[in-house]
């Protein structure tokens, strides 16, 4: 067997996985934005594990072309676990009942990863909310336990590796949240550029071609699904963690339908997506909200409706050039992978 | 390329801007979106009535009236807190529902700021671990309480209680079960519906099922409407089954909408818009011109609580720290357009009359007339204490 | 009970009369509608104004409801959605939800955010006794016209030539172009009358949901679930869907008030693991 185009395969994939120059600008500028705003720290970490939120839509959304309409339920669950861990001192350091809140939601990712294999697009909408919806009605039925509609009072998180506490400016909150978010990052970005990844664009692009060629389609779907769950959960706990305080509101259908809107701003399938969309649809929603305490409602809405009037593909093609600095190499392929990940399916598609 | 302009305009509304050092600023946190907006919207409309009427200027300083939405999700009230204590370095931080006010309590404890809670009517919302913490609506216990004394003298034997699943819902059934069990009542039923709920229907169906002779209800501001209208549909009235509870389902934002199953119902209330009184009057007459719609019970909590700023910065002389202006509002005493009410110096509670109402037709409209007064009511669950 | 039995049928038939036209909308042209719930709160405060400040009456208020908020469903069908129709599952979606938040704004900002009622004639307030089951009378008058209107769907879509374009239009839409059935006036059709209905169902649920300005978001999910358990291929399906819903869900929140909220989403995941068509469709189409 020829070891030639395996050899070259590799060093394509390696070549698309280095770093572009506008990525370090981007974490150089996050990095800064610690020292730099400290005022604004409280803003900056609710934009942080958004990001990471958004960021674990990403990977099933603009990788694997799974639609949810619920993805609430995974942060819900990795948020109440985080809180509940450090009220009754189950676990009172910070970073290990992150892991585990991340691990709770895995597990439920996983147990539901297989109501989304099947069915159409509207299917996939439909249980996904179902699930979020479900986990919303469990926490309202135990309020011994989660506090119920009042949500879950008393929480006090104990400082991070035992030598962080956290004040109530927010700084050492929002130095966490980065750090945590820069980490998790990584390794999602080593999952993308992996052969893993590169299947996974496969399966989006046309899942029957795809396991025509032998990929497992389910079994990656469940992967990456379980994988966004984590992640997704992690970002609850961060939320819990940093405020302090779970309520029903974690598994809201508004939270859902938020994080389309900040994925859909920022992207899909690039990463930078949702920390782009991220920082732009709080930014936004906070300036708003200051003009129109009461009515941003609208705003939002209408933002909503002149993305998709305008068209996602339009506002992607703006920022291709930005996308091209950031992955100087793609350009000498074809625009195939990159495009479809950018947007919707390819005319025809079987879907 | 758009968006990276975007990003870059976004990153300039992160720079923060100066004040003046001579405000006073006061920052409220309120829900006006959301489920729970006409719960914000009168209280709004009572702290810009207060300042309408008293100007914006105390003890030499000017009022600073910041508001924020919380979008009737206690997580953003948190946020949207902390961003006032740490960013806008309020004097004085105002909260509205339980939810919000239980989460924004630790947060004034931390930061030592003046916090005054405007509607909840949870009682243990004001406890010793939070000192900065006064308020100036209502508790549960106290028209719960005043209620089942009444109707236990009034003929109730068999009480079938109705409470949204939530903190006020779960305090007005305990206090209300207390007081009316030691009258040498019964309860026979207590049934606890969602706070999110779409249909009474069932619940209805199974309280009446309970044949009882009272029913006790309490159901957030917004729901009392709906809960009336199939009260009515499903023929508990016509079944002799009195309906009861604390004023919070006579709610005057909802009572005129509200149609004449109501009539007849008997509450313990705190306000009633035609409580009478020249402090009251004037008051009504100013909020409607304002604002088109009657004030309620809720939003005398901003009114008053504004009172209450206004007086303790007189009496500090424009010191803001939390240590004197809550020494300053312990112990303080005023007419209200609801009554007399004064600031429990012990407590920090709210102590005020309660008034014994019932649902008449006034000049074609629904309004609760007062015909008892309790003066001087206590919490409750404080008093055991 | 049969008084839970009662009450069961008329929510359901009023979930029916809400959905049914976001069933058909998603059938003809697999449009993902969120904004359903939207058209059904303008029939509701349009019958709101009509009633209670115009002094007009309520049968009359519901009859122009439908006709005014089948009006809107033309004019936003021509105007927006007709944008949308080519684009992704997850477009329209994000689309229609945009639609809502401005919708439920807007409503907000002309008319305050309190719970509304419609004065209804004092005909229909309150209950008689049948053999010891109680009947509402504004329940039973929901059961009668949903039951009419359900008649008349049923009989349209399967003895008028309309009713077999849409039923060809439904299961395959390139095929009935190709025989000369013009689709797109079908569908703007048909996405009136859906949206007369939802305004129409709007107004008289009015009395028994509660009316208010976030009505679209709070029972959007509920339609949702009528057209993911009935299929979207038939009007018996999301019927026997509402149905079900309604009777599943009352009597839950009846005999075990804890759990009554579950049973409803609980249904609806179990048919999409052993039926993601539906549990009335039929297995052709898309």
């Amino acid at each position: 067997m020829p070891s030639a185009p395996v050899a070259e395969v590799t060093h394509r994939l390696a070549m698309r996985a280095r770093w572009g120059p506008l990525e370090y600008v981007f974490w150089l500028a996050a990095l800064a934005s610690v020292f730099l705003l400290p005022g604004r720290h409280l803003i900056l970490t609710e934009i942080a594990w958004l990001a990471l939120f958004a960021l674990s839509l990403d990977l099933i959304l603009g990788y694997a072309g799974i639609i949810s309409l619920g993805h609430a339920a995974f942060f819900g669950l990795g948020s109440y676990l985080a809180a509940l861990m450090a009220k009754h001192a189950i676990i009172s350091e910070p970073v290990l009942a992150l892991l585990v809140s991340g691990l709770g939601a895995a597990i439920l990712g996983f147990a539901t990863s297989f109501l989304v294999l099947r069915g159409s697009d509207l299917t996939r909408l439909m249980v996904t909310l179902g699930v979020a919806l479900i986990m919303r009605e469990i926490a309202n039925q135990i309020p011994e336990i989660t506090g119920g509609a009042d949500g879950l009072q008393g929480v006090t998180v104990a400082p991070i590796l035992g030598l962080f506490e956290f004040d109530i400016f927010g700084h050492v909150a929002y130095a966490y949240c980065l750090t945590v978010l820069f980490v998790l990052f990584l390794l999602a970005r080593r999952v993308v550029y992996s052969p893993f990844g590169l299947s996974l664009r496969a399966v989006k692009g046309n899942p029957l071609r795809a396991s025509a060629i032998s990929i497992s389609v389910n079994a990656r779907l469940v992967a990456i699904y379980t994988f966004a769950a984590f992640y997704a959960g992690i970002a609850g706990a961060l939320l819990a963690q940093t405020t302090a305080f779970a309520s029903l509101d974690v598994f809201s259908f508004e939270r859902s339908a938020d994080l389309l809107l900040v994925l859909i701003i920022g992207g899909t399938g690039y990463l930078y997506g949702g920390l782009i969309g991220a920082v732009i649809f709080k930014l936004m929603q906070d300036w708003i909200a200051n003009l129109t305490p009461q009515y941003w409602q609208f705003w939002i809405g209408l933002v909503l409706v002149l993305i998709v009037l305008v068209g996602r593909e339009r506002i992607g093609a703006w920022t291709s050039a930005a996308r091209a600095l950031a992955e100087p190499v793609t350009r000498r392929f074809a625009r195939g992978p990159m495009a479809a990940a950018s947007g919707e399916g390819l005319p025809g598609e079987g879907r | 390329m758009l968006r990276i302009i975007g990003v870059a305009l976004a990153a300039g509304t992160l720079v923060s801007t100066g004040a003046s050092a001579e405000d006073v600023k006061v920052g409220v946190v309120l829900p006006l979106t959301g489920t729970l907006a006409p719960v914000g919207k009168q209280v709004q409309a009572g702290i810009k009535a207060y300042m309408d009427k008293n100007g914006a200027t105390v003890a030499g300083k000017k009022i600073d009236l910041i508001v924020k939405d919380d979008g009737s999700v206690a997580d953003n009230s948190k946020r949207l807190a902390q961003e006032l204590i740490v960013n806008d370095k309020v004097a004085i931080i105002g909260s509205a529902l339980t939810p919000s006010a239980m989460a924004i309590g630790p947060l004034s404890t931390q930061a030592k700021t003046a916090n005054v809670v405007m509607v909840s009517g949870t009682s243990g919302v004001i406890n010793p671990n939070n000192p900065y913490m006064v308020r100036t609506s209502f508790t549960l216990g106290q028209q719960s309480g005043i209620i089942a004394e009444w109707a236990a003298k009034n003929g109730s034997k068999k009480v079938a209680i109705v409470q949204s699943d939530w903190a006020p819902g779960a305090e007005a059934t305990a206090v209300f079960t207390q007081a009316f069990t030691k009258a040498g009542g019964q309860i026979v039923e207590t049934i606890k519906v969602p706070l999110a709920n779409p249909d009474f229907a069932p619940f209805l169906q199974r309280a009446r099922d309970a044949n009882p002779d009272t029913l006790f209800v309490f159901v957030p501001a917004g729901q009392a409407g709906t809960f009336a209208k199939q009260f009515a549909e499903r023929g508990l009235d016509k079944a002799g089954i009195k309906l009861i509870g604390p004023g919070d389902i006579v709610d005057d934002n909802d009572l005129p909408g509200m149609g004449d199953a109501m009539l007849g119902v008997v509450t313990a209330c705190i306000y009633s818009v035609l409580h009478n009184s020249p402090t009251n009057k004037e008051y009504v007459a100013a909020f409607k011109k304002a604002n088109g719609y009657r004030p309620n019970f809720i939003s005398l909590g901003g009114y008053d609580g504004m009172h209450l700023v206004y007086e303790a910065l007189k009496k500090t002389q424009g010191k803001t720290d939390g240590e004197s202006l809550i020494t300053a509002m312990k112990g303080m005493k005023w007419e209200s357009p609801r009554g007399p009410i004064s600031i429990d110096p012990e407590t920090r509670e709210i102590v005020q009359n309660v008034y014994i109402g019932k649902i008449e037709k006034v000049d074609g409209e629904l309004y609760n007339v007062e015909f008892a007064t309790f003066d001087a009511v206590k919490d409750p669950l404080k008093m055991k204490k | 009970m049969l008084t839970i039995l009662f009450d069961g049928i008329a929510y359901g038939m009023l979930l029916f009369v809400l959905a049914c036209g976001l069933s058909v909308t998603l059938g003809l042209m697999n449009f993902v509608n969120l904004a359903h719930g939207a058209f059904a709160m303008a029939g509701g405060y349009i019958t709101l104004v009509l009633v209670n400040r115009a002094g007009v009456p309520f049968s009359a208020g519901l009859a122009i409801a439908f006709v005014v908020t089948a009006l809107i469903g033309v004019l936003f069908e021509r105007t927006l959605y007709v944008h949308v129709y080519g684009k992704s599952p997850l477009d329209q979606v994000l689309f229609t939800i945009g639609l809502v938040f401005m919708s439920v704004a807007a409503v907000d900002y002309v008319m305050g955010s309190q719970q509304v009622f419609i004065e209804i004639p004092s005909a229909l307030q309150g209950r008689f006794e049948i053999f010891g089951v109680g009947i509402g009378r504004y329940r039973l008058l929901i059961i009668v016209i949903c039951g009419l209107l359900t008649l008349a769907l049923q009989m349209t879509l399967s003895n008028t030539r309309f009713g077999s374009r849409l039923r060809a239009s439904v299961d395959d839409a390139r095929v009935a172009r190709g025989l000369g059935i013009n689709v797109n006036a079908v569908f703007t059709l048909t996405f009136a009358v859906g949206s007369g209905l939802a305004g129409l169902g709007g107004a008289l649920g009015a009395e028994i949901l509660g009316l208010d300005p976030t009505f679209p978001l709070k029972y959007m999910v509920y339609f949702l679930i009528v057209v993911t358990v009935g299929g979207t291929s038939s009007i018996t399906g999301p019927f026997a869907a509402s149905l079900v819903i309604g009777i599943a869900d009352v009597a839950g929140k009846y005999y075990v008030p804890k759990f009554g909220a579950f049973v409803i989403y609980t249904i609806m995941i179990v048919v999409l693991i052993l039926r993601p068509q539906g549990l009335f469709a039929r297995a052709a189409g898309r």
